[in-house]
């Protein structure tokens, strides 16, 4: 039993959270994720959680290390430029392997840019983002539904790798207002063990919770322990939906909003009679890599889609590893593609 | 009878304790210790009370204090 | 040593400086408390991180408190605090030392939560940290250390660092025009309702030493009793960075930092 409820994405993401078993947000208001942490005051205020509008993102992402050092499921929101003044503290907390939930509602930049959708932050989201050699878990919701289901996930994947999880989302999906089913009895979340977390040393050695470590080759070591970490989630949560790429001359790639624009300019092409399909990665960072490899068994050319300058593309070049060529169409600013825009791409692509 | 020890190879030499002593009972060794520091000694005399003014102005936790 | 321990919680015999439950073996009258572990510190010599340190855990152990503590350690000289702490320790970013207070004592609101933070970590990179901290009225108790240089980059200007003093970024002295006034953090956050108990006390002689405890005990005691927000100033000696000798730097306290920054009880609700 579901009850199918209008949300805007934003609230969505809060809801999947809550049902996650959050309980702790800290946060800073910034458009356009305003609607998230109102949802989260509310929502903490009726379940006894903890809710606190902190100074800024520095103290807000640093109580989240501190809720996350006492073992609790904990998040913060932003969007681009607070999320650029967090990558200090997702740094520490990859580095001390602090579980959190982090979502990043990107606009339109660089510097303080605008408040308009914009996926100009994927670099900082996947490629690491702040100091050091670390990788955050990035889910690419496309959906108010998704925004709730992938952040309700993201926290099991925070605990079971102990490593932060990055929501991916941008101004559009944030704002949108679309039907979403909660389930009617919460199911409860799946629990891990944090032997590792700040309770009081009662009854056992004390634990210390730090990224410092000094001694000689102590740190490569870790290093190398995180790097390992790392391949596993490779090997073992990378999420994708391919459409339509057994057949496919021209196989676009998109995340995100971008992937449901796309969707329907390939149907369009379709339509038209082109072979077009769609790769689109749930799962940014681990990146779906086998997937693009294996369309390139029928795939004449690439198409890269993204609201950036061409981020993205990278990765998929780097999939593709030169098999075929790789195009890409961007918009930056704010600018969203139209779904004729990518059909008429579409149509050059083919036609060079 | 009161008396401390000091914990010779802890002394960093900052001498704390020598001015805090308010019977003026502890000294400079003349020898270096562990660290190359010449460490602070207690004098054995009879006039300690205990008081443990020594101990806790020492920054190295290096001075027991017996009563 | 940890012999010695057992022996002396049979006989229980009190002695001057030690509470009845930190009780020792007939005799000893000053030991070293259980809460700091036996490890030699890095601190220079005449360092005061050592006895601050020390009086911490001399008053962690007066409450029966060791199992329930979560302290929070700076960026700065003190980055390795967990190394002699016998505690739960987070080791936080420069500066960032209240917020993560903050999110350990809001989800764990039984544990004792404290800050061990330097005068760059909180008065420089972390001033919004500790004012925010303080007017929301955290229950949480700050041991700030006030020795007016940044110790472990090698002695640069701290906001703290008095008119004329020499450091590495001030060579010819700290000019009040250049580079602005030392800043009073504790008369800063005497005006804030949400701060309860505020005293700057200092460990420049074995006397204030005692009184330094006392003011931390006091401000340990807020918090167990839910009062709120708790914060103790320690001047401390820097003679490395200072220049000078440790016994000069001590008289250097007495004669020159406390009567800019005066010791004694800021606030007290």
């Amino acid at each position: 039993m579901k009850n199918k409820i209008l949300m805007c994405g934003n609230e969505a993401c809060g809801e999947g959270a809550m049902l996650a078993g959050c309980t702790f947000y800290a946060g800073y208001p910034i458009t356009p994720q305003n609607e998230l942490t109102a949802y989260m005051a509310k929502r903490m205020y009726e379940t006894s959680g903890v809710f606190i509008q902190a100074e800024s993102e520095l103290a807000a992402i640093n109580m989240v290390f501190g809720a996350a050092c006492a073992g609790a499921r904990a998040m913060t929101s932003s969007s681009s430029p607070g999320i650029s003044l967090k990558q200090e503290g997702i740094s520490y907390m990859a580095g001390c392997e602090l579980p959190c939930v982090i979502v990043n509602m990107q606009r339109g930049g660089p510097g303080l840019g605008n408040i308009a959708p914009s996926q100009g932050d994927y670099f900082q989201a996947v490629k690491g983002g702040g100091h050091g050699d670390y990788k955050l878990i990035v889910l690419a919701p496309a959906s108010a539904q998704e925004l709730m289901d992938y952040t309700q996930f993201a926290f099991e994947l925070a605990d079971k790798y102990r490593n932060p999880v990055m929501i991916l989302g941008d101004g559009l999906l944030g704002q949108m207002m679309e039907p979403v089913s909660i389930p009617a009895a919460k199911d409860e979340p799946r629990i891990f063990e944090k032997p590792w977390a700040l309770t009081g040393c009662r009854g056992r050695k004390p634990n210390i919770i730090r990224s410092l470590i000094l001694a000689e080759g102590a740190l490569e070591e870790h290093n190398k322990r995180l790097q390992e970490k790392f391949k596993l989630i490779t090997q073992s949560e990378v999420k994708s939906e391919a459409l339509n790429i057994k057949d496919s001359d021209i196989v676009l790639v998109a995340y995100g909003s971008v992937a449901r624009i796309a969707r329907a300019s390939m149907e369009m092409a379709r339509a038209k009679g082109l072979k077009v399909g769609l790769i689109r990665p749930v799962t940014v960072w681990p990146f779906p890599d086998k997937t693009i490899e294996d369309a390139c068994v029928s795939a004449k050319k690439f198409l890269v889609v993204e609201m950036s300058a061409g981020q993205m593309v990278e990765d998929v070049r780097l999939a593709v590893n030169g098999r075929v060529p790789v195009e890409f169409y961007g918009r930056m600013g704010g600018g969203i593609p139209s779904e004729e825009e990518i059909l008429s791409r579409i149509e050059a692509t083919s036609r060079l | 009878m009161a008396k401390i020890k000091i914990d010779k190879d802890r002394c960093k030499g900052c001498y704390l304790c020598v001015v805090n002593c308010p019977n003026a009972l502890i000294k400079i060794s003349e020898s270096m210790n562990v660290k190359g520091v010449k460490a602070a000694y207690f004098s054995g005399s009879s006039k300690c009370t205990g008081c443990a003014m020594c101990a806790v102005i020492c920054p190295d936790c290096g001075i027991t204090v017996f009563k | 040593m940890k012999n010695t321990k057992k022996a002396v919680k049979k006989t229980g015999k009190i002695s001057a400086g030690h509470s009845k439950d930190t009780a020792f073996e007939s005799g000893l009258a000053f030991a070293r408390p259980e809460s700091l572990r036996e490890a030699e510190n890095h601190y220079c010599a005449g360092c005061g991180h050592g006895i601050i340190h020390r009086l911490i855990c001399e008053v962690i152990d007066e409450f029966k408190i060791r199992e329930k503590v979560i302290a929070v350690a700076p960026v700065g000289c003190a980055v390795i605090a967990y190394d002699y702490w016998d505690f739960d320790v987070a080791e936080a970013a420069h500066g960032r030392t209240p917020a993560v207070a903050t999110g350990i004592k809001r989800v764990r609101p039984g544990s004792i939560v404290f800050t061990y933070q330097g005068d760059g970590d909180l008065a420089a990179i972390g001033t919004a940290e500790i004012i925010h901290t303080a007017n929301r009225g955290e229950n949480i108790t700050v041991i700030f250390v006030n020795n007016g240089v940044y110790g472990m980059t090698g002695g640069q200007m701290a906001p703290t660092t008095l008119a004329g003093q020499k450091t590495s970024t001030t060579i010819h002295g700290r000019s009040l025009r250049r580079e602005g006034y030392p800043l009073k953090v504790l008369e800063m956050l005497a005006v804030l309702p949400g701060t309860k108990y505020l005293e700057r006390v200092s460990v420049h002689s074995s006397h204030e030493v005692l009184r330094a405890k006392r003011a931390i005990k006091k401000a340990f005691q807020m918090q167990i009793e839910n009062k709120g927000f708790s914060m103790v100033e320690v001047l401390s000696m820097c003679p490395t960075y200072w220049g000078m000798p440790p016994i000069q730097a001590a008289d250097r306290i007495k004669n020159e930092v406390s009567t800019f920054y005066p010791l004694g009880v800021i606030k007290s609700c």
